[in-house]
């Protein structure tokens, strides 16, 4: 309580510390997680970048039927799987830290994280999907 | 240099250009009608230069990223040290971009 008067806040009192406040969560609510998510994804999709490269020109200098075999080589679809994973949550991520450094409107700034996470994960499950199929031959 | 600004914008180009690459893998396994559409898109003067610009966001977003993944490290924070990663990632991006496309198009390319 003493806390809190001390700092001038107008909230009601509270039983936690500063240290507990702050501790994993602090001022963005989701503490480092997405911050350290964001690395290991960038990392994943360095490693990942030149096979991703080579399969995109295989498959760009191919018509249909050779696209849809190479796409269900079982290799080939795991490489892009990992990289469509790691760049779909990767990009959620990098698109929440610009909406919340742009939009200060507490309800768009909602509005506009939950479109972002409708469109990472639409974006996302919609590639897996149509390599999934590939890859089971349907 | 204030490149972190395109590190951002290049980042929201290739998080929309996704529409593309998901678009493309859906015609794929959807069949070759679908596969044409496409085609004729990314065919098109419009398309090229959209998978032109792809290229290049990507690769300076991929070096630029990079620097920042030094800074995180803590390294790099002198100013001539800031400036030649920045550089690097700026020269680099374009290089990669231009190799890429060469590659593909005496290589992989028909």
């Amino acid at each position: 309580m003493s806390v809190n008067e001390s700092h001038g806040s107008a909230k009601p009192p509270s039983m936690r510390t500063p240290l507990g406040r702050v501790r994993s969560l602090g001022s963005s609510h989701s503490g480092t997680r997405d911050f350290w998510r964001q690395r290991i994804t960038a990392v994943a999709m360095t490693l990942l970048i030149v096979p991703v490269i080579v399969v995109v020109m295989m498959l760009l200098s191919s018509n249909q039927a050779g696209a849809a075999q190479i796409l269900g080589s079982p290799p080939i679809a795991i490489i892009l799987l990992l990289f469509i994973v790691a760049s779909a949550w990767h990009m959620k991520i990098g698109m929440q830290v610009v909406i919340e450094d742009y939009i200060h409107n507490e309800k768009l700034k909602l509005a506009s994280v939950m479109a972002n996470n409708f469109f990472s994960v639409a974006v996302a499950l919609a590639s897996i999907y149509a390599i999934l199929k590939l890859s089971s031959g349907v | 240099m204030a490149l972190s600004i395109v590190h951002r914008a290049t980042g929201i180009a290739l998080y929309f250009g996704t529409l593309l690459l998901a678009w493309w893998l859906i015609a794929v396994a959807s069949g070759p009608g679908a596969y044409a559409n496409v085609q004729a898109f990314t065919g098109s003067i419009i398309g090229k230069l959209i998978v032109f610009g792809y290229t290049w966001a990507l690769m300076h977003h991929l070096l630029s990223g990079l620097r920042h993944l030094v800074w995180d490290l803590g390294y790099g924070f002198k100013a001539s040290e800031r400036e030649a990663l920045t550089w690097a990632a700026l020269i680099g991006g374009i290089s990669l971009t231009v190799l890429v496309w060469i590659v593909y198009a005496f290589g992989a390319g028909k």
